[in-house]
């Protein structure tokens, strides 16, 4: 290791060091866990064996949880990127002295507490929440919509959260676009829309990639939300962790769910990474 | 029939911003044109205005006798190069070249064909394959001038397409566009702000100024008879002696400088006791030992080049000159008393 190398890691140490305490070890020791013997008694005993994995492998109650949760941010995925693509695109492309400005109204909502957030869509999407109320009052309805509790408002809550992620990643990629290159589509011969799937489209797939896959990851985990806005009809992986372990009190078991979950989604990332590391050099020359 | 054809174009950006200011221009068939001007003066918003990247605010527009103000870009066929080549970086070589010939319906072996053609012409064959980054600037550039070429469009419009390039590659390049150009006979309108390049490549040179055609012409008549201190300053090096006139006729005139006079040409009525400027390209002072009747001045500063020595020579009455002399001899030295002769066609009287 030259000096040069030596004086990087050296800097990076703090970083490095913060990371290996506060992430590393406590997955490893959730990891550990999972081979743990948990007694009838409820006794946790340190031990080496694959019990704990075999009994959630085989028991189909966690695999439609992890289903579940799967399907959820799915579909969160590809509502945000329907919604935020376009809004990216607006935003990209409007000619706005401000454009900072836009930026930060698009994560002013991060100023307030998340879980407030959240259940502030309860009086939106409620019985006598504002929208019901409007659609009554207008007669366009005689009975309430039944919005909340149940996947529909799960997911409007993790749009709402979640969409600001998706969008700036579009941002980025649509800014870095060099405008001469639509020019040049557009004079060769393409029209507006052509050169959008020739040109614009293909050069901003990095960040809608990336964009998606933080949303995924992000709604596949997530625990408040579906605990707030979610109904008893869908499962939802992370609550079974929480089942497990707050409930329960069966830490082996709930760290087979947490390892699970984990490698799943490490496995969706890396096996995006391969598969869109082409398209990211794509980005890098697209200045 | 022009390939292109301006009449009053005006370009405004919201309310206060007038990038172009009611132009007018042509484009003869086959010519090769240059728009010359310092940073902002609307070159690249008239060639876009050409292009249908941008919609005149008032004007006409016309190519080849059509008026195209309302055709889309896409249908109008012509061919555009950018100075940092704007070629889609996630396409081969191939598929960049081809991108204009696959949106006319040509066919994909027709379109292999052409491609390969167009890559003979600039001295690129075979790298069909590559993708962009893969090749240096001056290859991206030739492939981008492929790309606007092959689809045989109706005017060529280049913005700066050399101002990327280091300075070797500039003189190749500029060389290799004009011999292109003058094969394949293309309208071409070339946007520079390099006085070096407009003069060298052009049929046509069209000086702008905060979005005005201040001169157009052929290099040499704007380079030896500009109408203003504006085009005189920016082309070449030029100097601008004020003085007043003792007498004139038939486009003549005596320019009185304190006790010595300046003989000048000019296109303009003069009266007597006019305070008048004259412009002297810094290459056309002579610069001579003393005592034979000349302008007597002293050598302030010495710029040695190699091949040619740029002198400041400070007048009698404190006017500081600028003269471009080849050497072929050791440079004069500094405090040196010399005596200036131009010759009376070469200093005019704007
Ligand atoms: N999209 C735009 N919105 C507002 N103003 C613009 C826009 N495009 C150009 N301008 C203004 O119009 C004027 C002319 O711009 P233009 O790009 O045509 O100059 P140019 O001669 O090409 O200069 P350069 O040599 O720097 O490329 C400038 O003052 C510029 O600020
Ligand atoms: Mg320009």
């Amino acid at each position: 290791m030259n000096r040069q190398n030596a004086r990087a890691y050296a800097l990076l140490s703090p970083a490095l060091g913060s990371l290996a305490l506060f992430l590393v070890a406590p997955v490893l020791f959730i990891a550990v866990y999972s081979f743990w013997i948990r007694t009838a008694e409820g006794l946790d005993i340190p031990a080496f064996q694959f019990g704990n994995w075999i009994a959630v492998a085989t028991d189909y109650y966690y695999w439609l949880g992890l289903w579940g949760s799967f399907k959820l941010a799915l579909v969160t995925t590809m509502a945000c990127a329907a919604v935020g693509y376009p809004t990216a695109y607006f935003l990209a492309r409007i000619r706005f002295s401000n454009k900072a400005l836009l930026l930060f109204l698009l994560f002013l909502p991060f100023w307030i507490s998340y879980i407030i957030r959240t259940m502030a869509w309860i009086s939106v999407l409620g019985r006598t929440g504002a929208v019901n109320t409007a659609l009554i009052s207008l007669g366009i309805i005689d009975e309430p919509l039944k919005m909340l509790y149940n996947d529909f408002s799960v997911i409007m809550g993790l749009v709402y959260f979640l969409l600001p992620y998706m969008i700036i990643n579009v941002y980025v990629s649509l800014d870095g676009i060099d405008r001469n290159l639509e020019a040049s589509a557009r004079t060769l011969g393409c029209s507006a829309w052509q050169t959008f799937r020739e040109v614009t489209l293909p050069l901003s797939l990095p960040g809608l990639g990336a964009g998606c896959m933080l949303c995924f990851v992000l709604a596949a985990g997530s625990y408040v939300t579906p605990r707030l806005l979610g109904g008893p009809d869908t499962l939802f992986f992370p609550d079974l962790i929480y089942e497990a372990i707050i409930s329960q009190l069966d830490w082996p078991t709930g760290a087979v769910l947490s390892v699970i979950l984990l490698l799943s989604l490490g496995l969706l990332v890396g096996v995006y990474n391969r598969f869109m590391s082409l398209s990211d050099i794509y980005r890098s020359f697209a200045r | 029939m022009h390939a292109v054809e301006l009449s009053q174009v005006t370009k405004r950006f919201g309310h206060n911003i007038i990038a172009v200011d009611n132009i007018d221009l042509v484009v003869a068939a086959g010519s090769f044109v240059t728009l010359l001007g310092p940073s902002g003066c609307g070159k690249t918003t008239t060639l876009r205005m050409i292009a249908g990247l941008e919609t005149p605010s008032a004007g006409e527009i016309r190519i080849k006798d059509q008026r195209i103000n309302d055709v889309p870009i896409h249908k109008r066929n012509l061919g555009i190069v950018f100075q940092n080549y704007a070629l889609f970086p996630h396409k081969t070589i191939a598929a960049n070249v081809g991108f204009g010939l696959k949106y006319r319906n040509v066919a994909p072996d027709e379109i292999g064909r052409r491609v390969a053609r167009a890559l003979d012409m600039v001295r690129l064959p075979g790298v069909e394959e590559r993708y962009p980054t893969q090749l240096s600037g001056g290859q991206q550039q030739r492939i981008a001038l492929a790309r606007a070429l092959v689809i045989e469009p109706d005017v060529l419009l280049l913005d700066e397409p050399l101002s990327a390039l280091d300075a070797n590659l500039r003189e190749e390049m500029r060389v290799e566009i004009k011999n292109i150009q003058r094969r394949v006979g293309i309208a071409t309108v070339f946007v520079t702000h390099d006085q070096g390049e407009a003069l060298a490549m052009s049929d046509h040179v069209v000086v702008m100024n905060k979005g005005r055609i201040e001169q157009a012409g052929a290099p040499r008549e704007v380079y030896e008879h500009p109408h203003s201190a504006f085009v005189a300053s920016f082309l070449g090096n030029a100097n601008f002696i004020t003085g007043q006139v003792r007498s004139a006729a038939d486009g003549h005139a005596q320019v009185a400088l304190g006790a010595h006079v300046l003989n000048a040409t000019t296109e303009r009525r003069l009266q007597a006791g006019e305070s008048v400027t004259v412009v002297v390209r810094a290459e056309k002072i002579d610069l001579l030992p003393p005592g034979q009747g000349g302008l007597p001045g002293t050598v302030a500063d010495v710029d040695y080049l190699g091949a040619l020595a740029r002198y400041q020579i400070t007048l009698e009455d404190g006017t500081r000159l600028l003269s471009l002399a080849s050497l072929k001899d050791k440079p004069l030295a500094v405090g040196q008393l010399v005596e200036l002769r131009i010759d009376p066609q070469h200093c005019r009287i704007l």
